[in-house]
């Protein structure tokens, strides 16, 4: 394993706090535009329990795995 | 001085910059789920209910729980060419705390997966923030595994164990890119070491001394097996009340996979309470460097595969599904309810990986095997 040197903590520790100096981004998006952001049809995962079942049942099949954007990895079962 | 990996060590230093510039996150809605899955194709038939429920405690915590059992019925290609029908249960619990602490979410969790013959825990961390007017969502997550592999003969536990172990390390990003634009980025990269393969399954190999031609030894795998995988999905919101949505994803490890997962999707909401939603997916991928459907001879090379999950194939899955939401007026604690089916159609279409089921006189001309399942969900969702 790598051991992280007190240059490279350095680094980090002024990297972070330059960008704490920079001014916030302006977000392009308005607050008052984004009505059809918040629509229930526009979640990426409407229903996780049905989502994960579903990516249960491919995983249990094909060889590929991951990369669906869900949160806590597979159970890893057989 | 702190050691650390190397993806650690960046993951570390990212999650050190979110700390200068991040801004809100909120926690999951309060809601439970009651689910009924079926899986039909190929011999098996796979059943079993599955119920979630989240909770939030106070206005920074929320906790979530999950049970999820499979009834397995399986006479498989694999099982009735190499062993026997069988029935068993597979019990899941997931348990999940999110915490919101200074406009910053971290998700811990536990999963534990049981069956007769495999053992499974799982444990998992995310840290997630929104930047940029919350038009950014950027997470990290660490998942670690534990596994168990048993052997069971006609549902008698064997005096057999192995152990495999996971780390899985993943990245996403979810952008707003206009008022109707949704991206969505993720990268995930996973490595298994231990047991990997499975105590039951064989591979065949051409055996002249038989009357069949071919007969089986046990399978062999690496002891470690590392993938990278990344996805790329965008939700696109149509003036009419609709949308539409297109991801693709492109896996590659150690073993020699390779694949493509494609998928395109639709929403629509209908009649006031109804939306009804359809995609197509289509996924392929080549085979593992050490796998083949007959093998020239015994033990003709250090690792040997004939599992069809790493045979070279491609599928197309169609779904469909439909949700009606209400309002309860008998319990009005409830804010809304839904009530959801989902069907889906999957076809796979083997390359290399022949029906031994249908034997042709001279070994690997067999037919080319073909599954054709499908899947089912229903589920009832209330939010409170």
């Amino acid at each position: 394993m790598r051991r992280i040197n007190w240059r490279t903590w350095a680094a980090l520790a002024a990297a972070s706090t330059l960008l704490a100096g920079c001014g916030p981004l302006q977000p392009w998006v308005k607050p008052y535009q984004r009505e059809h952001l918040a629509d229930p049809i526009m979640s990426f995962d409407p229903n996780p329990i049905a989502s994960s079942y579903l990516e249960h049942v491919f995983e249990v099949r094909e060889g590929a795995r991951g990369a669906s954007g869900s949160v806590g990895g597979g159970c890893g079962c057989n | 001085m702190l050691q650390l990996t190397r993806r650690a060590h960046w993951l570390a230093a990212i999650a050190f910059a979110l700390a200068a510039v991040g801004r809100a996150d909120v926690l999951p809605d309060d809601r439970t789920d009651l689910l009924y899955h079926h899986f039909e194709g190929g011999g098996v038939e796979v059943q079993g209910p599955s119920v979630l429920v989240r909770k939030k405690i106070g206005d920074s915590v929320s906790l979530s729980y999950q049970y999820y059992l499979d009834m397995i019925s399986s006479a498989s290609i694999d099982v009735v060419t190499q062993a026997s029908k069988y029935k068993e249960q597979r019990t899941q619990q997931n348990f999940g705390v999110d915490y919101l602490h200074n406009n910053t979410l971290y998700s811990v969790g536990y999963i534990s997966s049981i069956e007769p013959d495999y053992n499974s825990k799982t444990a998992f961390f995310n840290i997630s923030q929104s930047l940029f007017g919350d038009l950014t969502t950027i997470n990290f997550g660490y998942t670690g595994g534990w596994d168990i592999v048993g052997k069971a003969d006609k549902g008698i536990v064997q005096p057999f164990r192995a152990d495999a172990d996971r780390r899985n390390y993943q990245v996403g990003l979810s952008q707003v890119l206009t008022r109707n634009l949704l991206l969505g980025l993720n990268f995930e990269t996973d490595e298994s070491e231990g047991y990997l393969h499975s105590p039951y399954r064989s591979v065949r190999y051409i055996d002249p001394t038989v009357q069949r031609g071919y007969s089986y030894e046990p399978e062999r795998y690496p002891g470690t097996r590392t993938s990278n995988a990344a996805s790329a999905q965008l939700k696109y919101y149509l003036p009419y009340h609709a949308a539409l949505d297109g991801t693709y994803r492109f896996y590659s490890d150690t073993w020699g996979i390779q694949a493509n997962t494609v998928e395109l999707g639709y929403t629509q909401p209908a009649f006031s309470s109804w939306t009804f939603d359809g995609s197509l997916r289509y996924y392929d991928q080549s085979h593992a460097s050490f796998y083949s459907d007959l093998f020239p001879y015994a033990n003709a090379q250090n690792f040997l595969g004939r599992d069809r999950e790493l045979a070279q194939f491609h599928s197309m899955t169609v779904d469909l599904g439909a949700s009606w939401q209400f309002q309860p007026r008998w319990a009005r604690w409830i804010q809304k309810g839904t009530v959801n089916l989902d069907v889906q159609r999957m076809l796979m279409n083997y390359q290399d990986f022949h029906n031994v089921l249908d034997p042709a006189v001279i070994p690997g001309t067999e037919p080319l095997y073909t599954l054709d399942a499908t899947v089912m969900e229903f589920f009832i969702s209330f939010w409170y």
